[in-house]
């Protein structure tokens, strides 16, 4: 059952069918080396690594906010943590682990051998672990303090060490996104086999084209405003300066200009993810194909004019207000066609409701809910009263830990056989899920109540009436740290004890699946041919696929084991 | 797919429906509505709390019910139907987000313009003469400009942004103007017309109110929770605030915007009295404010424990009071940036 063709005489190279051809040794992970699947690996358990640490601030910022006075790190320490928290979950966890994914699969998943600029995917890489660095040094030297928005004037006067490494930091690891993107667009137009057209791409691939475009768009105009923050710091200039008769509004306009896409970029490679994830394990084909394709550019169109939302109640007047209210609320409809459509994908399968549909199935469960927030926080009057409280917070880890963390961890169960040879345990799997189900939801339900009754974010100190929700909020914290514990052990052990996975335990059509798991150094052996759509469950196992290459070899259906 | 006809899904549709209005008015989230603006924003919330309940149970009780009803049995290894989408139901739930999430937005249009969003006056507004210095952050970065050599900047913005007058009242001067000014870690309120200044606000009921906001050294944000009304204070741009107060009582003010280590003690209280009650405290602070000279040093020093003492409870804020760096000096430093203190302290 395969939907390529190995032409096996067409092999490169004699022993290409022993099994052991290609095989990675464990220290090429730790190199400067072009294959995009090792890349791939490393940018996953970099992030990760990061993960980790980004956890431990989170459950230090919530150790202290479990008592309403400043009692467990000085009030100028837990601003730092804050920023470090903010900053490593995003730029050194979300959007590389994002990253990581489309690395390893993307030339998986249309047929080539690696990726279009190797060299450059593996630079794009090796700038992360100095980039994360640099940012984990400012423990010892001095901590940015300014929030991970960093607004000036504050940032300006808030150290010049901290703020000057956080500027840097960013600076690298905004340049090796912009690398990676490249990559992905250029792979994706260019290195598709000859039998796959656009439209029969696995909707990932449409994903990551839509985030890679976010990025080559917005992530050059953040490293300008951060220059010129660092001519104010450093150089007495003032452009946002207002003592010098600069003005901060516009670093906000620029900062955003950037940071509202980067929250697509950081949720739209998960909407792929989990495109390809709900399918398989329904054994039902995706519903409505182009609306979830094309959503995903609207989404990034859309995503990249909306902005100042986050400025309602900054210098922006109402007529700009207005606009931007208007313009987000938009984009409810399309990420509306996305979850409607997954909802229809599994209605009526077969599901399998093992760790990978479970968060899966979760991912939609929770990401509507900072989905249903985000209308509300677009609408104008509403947001002026909840801007810059819990009720944010909320919101932003619904969609950013209940969207793109239950995103990964699907994508992870999902490929895990695909990128070890192994499967991963189940049990410890669930056991992980619904830890991370019920601290998810008890760590930040609460906060939506604390910030419409009046609690502001970002703070080391809080009005004792918000005691009790606060400590609802950090039970659930320490709740969502242990969660971690049986995903890492299973990950570890798995790999050496995990049981061996075969090419294709989900019986999945997508192309990556049609090679050996892991697979060889160079993918596929000669060019695969696309035999079936990549969401083809349900047709008859011998029956004619509308649209694709003709073959006489039937091409089948995941239906029949291996 | 199961086309919605059957009357399962007309019961449930039903139930959904009857469950998200309930929902909707009874939430109880929403604390105290104490200004006419707050009862605006409470109906828009609740209306969008009712359709976003609605849509959470449809989706979550579709996953739910999906979950149960289509497991695969553990020996079938055959795949679902093929059905690979329905253009209609695909248009329908293109079509009804669009048309909800446009009456929110016509809704919501129409609620900040009750509100005042769009009065003209407040888009031609008051030239701010804020001057700006930094305070209280480390000396070697960001130059500081000594606020005796101020002036008004170039950039200035001659536009102040926030919410102006209710339509019915547009064009006519508030019955009461205050400025408010930010800075590391207090509010400071100076009265114009009477010429005095607080560390609290006081207001009389329903009257109409406008706030001339300024920030004398970082961005804060003025909220005013139990009034739904927020609006960042950013040096070196004025902006406002036009609200009426409805409810006898004193609430929080809170600064929603990060402004330093101690932005989470940066609080105070605003308190609406009945007329009477309001011309009292009025007299009283105009009787105590238009004191001899000499003793005005030691009303500064007064004015600023009352910014930093205990407010609500005394855990809240005691054991910062002296560590949050609002010093005479710090005070000294605001000479110029409202009319009125600076008067006040060159008197
Ligand atoms: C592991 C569980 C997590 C917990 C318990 C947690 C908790 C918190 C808390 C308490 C804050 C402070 C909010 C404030 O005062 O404004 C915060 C901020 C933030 N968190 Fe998390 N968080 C978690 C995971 C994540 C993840 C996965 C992301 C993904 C991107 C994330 C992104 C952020 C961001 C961007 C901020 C804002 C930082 C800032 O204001 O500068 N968090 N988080
Ligand atoms: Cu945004
Ligand atoms: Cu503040």
């Amino acid at each position: 059952m395969t939907q390529t063709d190995f032409p096996t005489t067409a092999s490169p190279d004699g022993g290409a069918h022993s099994g052991h051809h290609g095989e990675r040794k464990f220290r090429d992970y730790f190199t400067f080396n072009p294959d995009h699947k090792v890349i791939g690996l490393q940018y996953l358990v970099t992030s990760f690594v990061f993960y980790i640490l980004g956890g431990v601030l989170a459950t230090a910022i919530r150790t202290e906010l479990a008592t309403p006075a400043s009692d467990f790190v000085s009030p100028d320490t837990y601003n730092g943590l804050l920023t470090l928290h903010g900053t490593i979950m995003i730029f050194l966890w979300i959007v590389p682990a994002g990253a990581g994914l489309a690395n390893y699969l993307i030339p998986l998943m249309i047929g080539a051998k690696d990726m279009a600029f190797p060299k450059l995917n593996a630079l794009a890489f090796w700038m992360i672990p100095p980039g994360g660095l640099m940012l984990i040094a400012s423990f010892f030297l001095e901590t940015p303090k300014a929030g991970w928005t960093s607004y000036p004037p504050l940032s300006l006067v808030s150290g010049q060490v901290g703020e000057g490494i956080w500027i840097m930091s960013i600076l690298v690891l905004g340049t090796s996104s912009i690398l990676g993107a490249i990559n992905f667009v250029v792979t994706i137009l260019k290195m598709r086999i000859p039998t796959m057209p656009m439209n029969k791409m696995p909707l990932f691939c449409w994903a990551m084209l839509a985030t890679a475009a976010l990025i080559l768009v917005g992530t050059p105009v953040l490293a300008g405003a951060l220059i010129l923050l660092a001519f104010d710091l450093f150089a007495g200039t003032a452009f946002f300066n207002p003592s010098g008769g600069g003005n901060p509004v516009v670093y906000q306009h620029m900062f955003w200009f950037y940071s509202h896409p980067a929250v697509y970029i950081m949720v739209l490679p998960l909407f792929g993810t989990i495109s390809e994830v709900l399918p398989v394990h329904a054994r039902k084909p995706i519903f409505g194909y182009q609306a979830i394709a094309y959503s995903s550019l609207a989404i990034s169109f859309l995503g990249l004019i909306v902005w100042a939302h986050h400025m309602f109640t900054s210098g922006t007047p109402a007529w700009l207000r207005m606009f931007f209210m208007i313009a987000t609320m938009v984009i409810a409809v399309p990420t509306g066609i996305k979850i409607f459509g997954w909802l229809a994908t599994v209605w009526g399968g077969k599901i399998s409701l093992n760790s990978a549909m479970l968060f899966g199935l979760g991912f939609i469960a929770v990401f509507v809910i900072g989905g249903i927030s985000g209308v509300m926080l677009a609408s104008v009057p509403f947001d002026i009263h909840v801007h810059d409280t819990y009720f944010v917070v909320a919101h932003m880890h619904y969609v950013l830990f209940g969207g793109s963390v239950f995103g990964i961890y699907a994508g992870i169960y999902h490929w895990y056989p695909k990128m070890t040879g192994r499967m991963m345990n189940e049990p410890l799997g669930r056991i992980h899920f619904v830890l991370t189900f019920i601290g998810m939801n008890l760590t930040f339900l609460p906060m939506h109540e604390l910030g419409l009754l009046g609690m502001n974010r970002r703070v080391a100190m809080y009005d004792p009436r918000f005691a009790d929700l606060n400590v609802l909020c950090t039970a659930g914290s320490y709740l969502l740290a242990i969660s971690t514990l049986p995903f890492l052990f299973n990950a570890i052990w798995s790999v050496f004890k995990g049981k061996p996975a075969g090419d294709n335990p989900w019986r999945a059509l997508t192309m990556e699946w049609q090679t050996t798991s892991p697979p060889a150094i160079e993918n596929f052996e000669g060019v695969p041919v696309l035999k079936t759509g990549p969401y083809d469950y349900g047709l008859e196992r011998n029956g004619s696929q509308p649209g694709l290459a003709s073959s006489d070899t039937p091409a089948l259906s995941g239906g029949s084991p291996t | 797919m199961n086309i919605p006809t059957s009357i399962a899904t007309m019961l449930a549709g039903i139930l959904i429906t009857l469950l998200s209005l309930w929902y909707g008015q009874n939430h109880g989230l929403m604390p105290i509505a104490a200004s006419d603006e707050a009862t605006l924003v409470d109906g828009l919330f609740n209306t969008m709390m009712t359709v976003g309940f609605g849509l959470f149970l449809l989706v979550e009780g579709t996953i739910l019910i999906a979950v149960i009803k289509f497991r695969r049995k553990p020996d079938d290894e055959t795949d679902g139907p093929h059905i690979e989408g329905n253009i209609p139901l695909e248009i329908v739930w293109t079509a009804i987000p669009a048309v909800i999430v446009l009456m929110i937005s016509v809704y919501s249009f129409d609620v900040y313009g009750q509100m005042g969003g769009f009065d003209p006056e407040a888009a031609e507004g008051m030239p701010g003469v804020t001057q700006v210095a930094m305070l209280g952050g480390d000396e070697m970065s960001a130059p500081l400009i000594d606020p005796s050599q101020a002036h008004p900047k170039p950039h200035h913005h001659m536009m102040a942004v926030g919410v102006g007058a209710s339509p019915d009242r547009a064009g006519q001067p508030p019955d009461l103007t205050v400025d408010v000014m930010g800075l590391q870690y207090a509010w400071i309120f100076s009265y114009p017309e009477s010429g005095i200044v607080s560390g609290e606000l006081h207001v009389p009921q329903g009257k109409d109110v406008r706030l001339n906001i300024k920030a004398q050294d970082v961005l804060h944000a003025f909220w005013l929770p139990e009034f739904r009304l927020k609006q960042d204070a950013i040096p070196g741009e004025d902006t406002e605030i036009r609200f009426t107060p409805r409810r006898v009582g004193d609430y929080p003010i809170v600064c929603a915007e990060l402004c330093g280590a101690y932005h989470g003690s940066m609080v105070s209280r605003i308190f609406v009295h009945s007329e009477e009650e309001y011309d009292a405290w009025l007299g009283q602070q105009v009787a105590m404010q238009s004191a001899s000279p000499d003793t005005l040093a030691q009303r500064l020093d007064e004015q600023i424990l009352a910014l930093t003492t205990p407010l609500s409870d005394e855990e809240f804020l005691a054991p910062y009071a002296h560590e949050v760096g609002l010093t005479a000096a710090s005070l000294e430093s605001l000479k110029g940036a409202t009319p009125v203190l600076n008067e006040l302290l060159s008197s």
